[in-house]
C-alpha cells in the first residue's frame, strides 16, 4: 500500500487515553501500540473499557483526553481520514436482516464509492470467502448466528481497511461458530491485515493474538504474549466444589502440597481452585489421592486451561467482575483477597 | 509526528456534494428495500390508513355533521391525510432506534461516507413513503364519494403541503428516536404525542363540538392549521390565513427539532 507514512510507524498508537461518562471513568489513561500486520488482543471483563476504546479508535467517540492515532492519523483532527483506513464489526451483526446477504454488502460497497462493476465483484469474493456463497441470495434473517457475524465481518472488509476493529467478534456465539469465526479472523491476520480484537476470553486471545493488553477498570494492567501471561497464571488450574461446606477449609489444606501457588476457595459455594503449573494429569492424581484421604466428598473435580478469571486472580487479586448475566461466573467471588496467590506483581 | 495530507481525503466542495447526494440515495433505496420486504410495514403504512378511511366514512362519520360541501368525506379526507402523514413517521423514529441498538449507525458512522447521508437517506424514504401513502388514501377517498373541488393545481399543493408537514414531524420523529434508542419505549412515548396532537384538532370533527378547554388547544396547534388549509385547497374557501400560520409552524419545527436530530445522531452511542 502506498502510503505517506513511515513503514516502521506503528498501525495503532494509543497514549495516555481517557474517556469518563459522569462518574463513570471507563479509561483512565490507557496506552497501546500495535505494529503493522500483527494482532492485539484486548482482554478484559465486561465493563472494564474495551469497547469504549474500539469506540474511540474508529472515531465514534471523542476521548476526553490523551490521543489515538490508526495508520498515521488522528482519531480526532483526522477522523474523515482514519474511517478511510478501518473497518469495524462489533459485538453485535450490524447487518440488515431484510436484504440478503448479497445486498448487503453491495449496499456497504456503494457506499465506499466502487463502481457498479466493482461492488459486484467486491461482494461476491467475500461472500466466497466467508463461506456465504450458497446463502447469498437468502435474507439475513435465515442465517444462523455464525454466519450472520460473518457477514457482519465481511461487511467490515468490503472497503478493504487496512486497520481491523473486531469488538467481541464471538460474544454470543455457539462453540461451533466460535471455532469457525476463528478460522476467518486467522485468514485476515494471514493477509496481513492489523487487527485489534477485544475479548472477554483468554483462549481466544491466546489463538488470534501475537500480543496481548488486559485492561481492569479502563487501565492496562499486563502486557504481553500468551505465553507470558499465562506463565504468570501458572499454568493449568485444577478446580472442583465440596459440598459440604465446612469441609472447604480441609479441602484447601489437603491439596495446598500439590499446588504451585496458594489454592482460592469460595467458602460461599464451596467452589476449590489452584494452579499446577506444568504437571497436569499427575497433579490431578495427587489431588484426588490426597482429598480421598483426608476422607472429603469433592464434585466435578477437574482440570482446566486458566480463564479469564484466573489471568485476574493472578494479575489484581480480584475476579474479574461481569456485571453482565454470565453463568459461568456468576457467584464465584471469592471470600478473601488475602488467599490470593503471591506468584505475581 | 505529523501525518502528510492526502488530496484525495479533502475532496471538493463538487465532488462532496456529489457523493452526499450519492450516499443519501444509496441509504434511500436500502431503506425502501427493506420496507417493501416486510409485509408488516406494508400493512402499517397502506392497510391502516385506508381502514381509518372506511371506518370514519362509514361508521362514524354519520354521527358527526359537518358544513363542508359534499358531506363528511370531504371534510375526513385532507383531516386523514394529514394524521396519516404524521403516523407514518413512527416508522421513521423506530427504525432508527432499531438501527442504533443493531449497531447499524455505529457501523455507517466509521465509513467514509457523508455525515448526513444516514438521516437524510432515512428522511428520504419516508417521504417517498408518505407520498405513497397519502395518494392511496386519495385514491381511496374518491372510491367512497371523496371529490376535490377546487381545481387540480390546489390538489397538487395539498399534497405536497400535506407531505412537508408530514416531513416535519418526522424530525421530530427522528429526534426522539434517536434520543430514546429503545424501540419499545419510542413507540410508547409517540402514541403519547401524536395521537393527541393529530386528533385533537379539526381533522375529525368540527372543533367546535368540544369542550371549551380542549377547543383551546385545538385551535391553536399546527394540525388544524395544516388540516384547515388543506381543506380548504381541496374544497375551497379561503386560504391564505391558514397557510401563512401552517407555514410559520412548520418551519419552527425544522427549526427546533432539525439540530435536535442532527446532534442526538451525533452523539447516539
Amino acid at each position: 500500500m502506498s502510503h505517506a507514512n513511515g513503514a516502521g510507524q506503528p498501525a495503532i498508537l494509543v497514549e495516555g487515553l481517557t474517556k469518563s461518562f459522569g462518574d463513570v471513568h471507563a479509561l483512565r489513561g490507557i496506552d497501546l501500540s500495535v505494529p503493522r500486520g500483527t494482532v492485539l488482543g484486548v482482554l478484559g471483563p465486561n465493563g472494564a473499557g474495551k469497547t469504549t476504546a474500539v469506540r474511540i479508535l474508529t472515531t465514534l467517540l471523542l476521548p476526553d483526553g490523551g490521543r489515538a492515532v490508526v495508520e498515521g492519523h488522528d482519531v480526532v483532527r483526522e477522523a474523515a481520514a482514519v474511517r478511510r483506513s478501518i473497518g469495524l464489526a462489533g459485538q453485535s451483526a450490524a447487518i440488515q436482516e431484510e436484504l440478503t446477504g448479497r445486498e448487503n454488502l453491495e449496499i456497504i460497497g456503494r457506499l465506499y464509492h466502487l463502481s457498479r462493476p466493482e461492488v459486484r465483484v467486491r461482494a461476491r469474493e467475500l461472500l466466497e470467502q466467508f463461506g456465504l456463497a450458497d446463502a447469498a441470495d437468502r435474507t439475513a434473517k435465515t442465517y444462523s448466528g455464525g454466519m450472520q457475524r460473518r457477514l457482519d465481518l465481511a461487511a467490515s472488509l468490503v472497503g478493504r481497511p487496512r486497520v481491523l476493529f473486531l469488538d467481541e467478534p464471538t460474544t454470543g456465539l455457539d462453540p461451533r461458530a466460535r471455532l469457525g469465526m476463528w478460522d476467518v479472523i486467522r485468514s485476515l491476520a494471514a493477509e496481513g491485515t492489523t487487527l485489534l480484537l477485544t475479548t472477554q476470553y483468554l483462549d481466544e486471545a491466546d489463538e488470534l493474538a501475537d500480543e496481548i493488553v488486559v485492561i481492569d477498570h479502563g487501565l492496562v494492567i499486563a502486557a504481553g504474549t500468551a505465553e507470558d501471561l499465562k506463565g504468570r497464571i501458572g499454568g493449568d488450574v485444577i478446580e472442583f466444589t465440596v459440598p459440604d461446606r465446612s469441609r472447604v477449609t480441609d479441602a484447601v489444606k489437603a491439596i495446598t502440597p500439590i499446588g504451585e501457588g496458594e489454592p482460592h476457595a469460595d467458602l460461599e459455594t464451596g467452589v476449590v481452585n489452584v494452579g499446577v503449573g506444568g504437571r497436569g494429569s499427575d497433579a490431578l492424581i495427587e489431588a484426588v489421592r490426597s482429598l480421598d484421604a483426608a476422607g472429603i466428598v469433592t464434585r466435578g473435580l477437574a482440570l482446566r486451561r486458566p480463564s479469564l478469571d484466573d489471568v485476574f486472580m493472578a494479575l489484581t487479586g480480584h475476579a474479574a467482575e461481569d456485571e453482565q448475566q454470565n453463568g459461568r461466573r456468576r457467584g464465584r467471588r471469592r471470600s478473601g483477597d488475602k488467599e490470593t496467590t503471591g506468584a505475581t506483581s | 509526528m505529523t501525518a502528510i495530507a492526502e488530496p484525495t481525503w479533502a475532496p471538493g466542495l463538487g465532488s462532496r456534494i456529489r457523493w452526499g447526494i450519492s450516499d443519501t440515495l444509496t441509504l434511500t433505496k436500502r431503506s425502501l428495500l427493506v420496507w417493501l420486504r416486510v409485509p408488516a410495514y406494508l400493512v402499517f403504512t397502506v392497510i391502516q390508513p385506508v381502514m381509518f378511511v372506511l371506518l370514519f366514512r362509514f361508521v362514524f362519520g354519520g354521527a358527526i355533521p359537518v358544513k363542508s360541501p359534499g358531506g363528511y368525506v370531504n371534510f375526513l379526507l385532507p383531516g386523514i391525510i394529514a394524521q396519516t402523514a404524521a403516523f407514518s413517521t413512527f416508522g421513521t423514529a423506530i427504525v432508527l432506534a432499531q438501527e442504533l441498538k443493531k449497531g447499524v449507525i455505529d457501523r455507517l458512522k466509521s465509513m467514509p461516507i457523508a455525515r448526513s447521508a444516514v438521516l437524510t437517506g432515512r428522511l428520504v424514504a419516508d417521504t417517498g413513503r408518505m407520498l405513497i401513502t397519502i395518494l392511496i388514501i386519495v385514491a381511496v377517498g374518491y372510491a367512497v364519494g371523496f371529490r376535490f373541488l377546487n381545481g387540480a393545481g390546489l390538489a397538487v399543493a395539498m399534497v405536497v403541503l400535506a407531505t412537508v408537514f408530514g416531513v416535519s414531524i418526522a424530525c421530530i420523529s427522528a429526534f426522539t428516536g434517536l434520543a430514546i434508542g429503545d424501540e419499545e419505549s419510542v413507540q410508547a412515548f409517540g402514541l403519547i404525542w401524536i395521537f393527541p396532537l393529530t386528533f385533537v384538532s379539526s381533522a375529525f370533527v368540527p372543533i367546535a363540538t368540544m369542550p371549551g378547554w380542549l377547543q383551546a388547544f385545538a385551535n391553536n396547534q399546527p394540525v388544524t392549521y395544516v388540516v384547515n388549509t388543506m381543506r380548504a385547497m381541496a374544497l375551497g374557501g379561503p386560504i391564505a390565513a391558514n397557510l401563512w400560520k401552517s407555514l410559520a409552524w412548520i418551519a419552527g419545527i425544522f427549526i427546533v427539532f432539525v439540530p435536535l436530530a442532527v446532534r442526538a445522531y451525533r452523539r447516539a452511542a
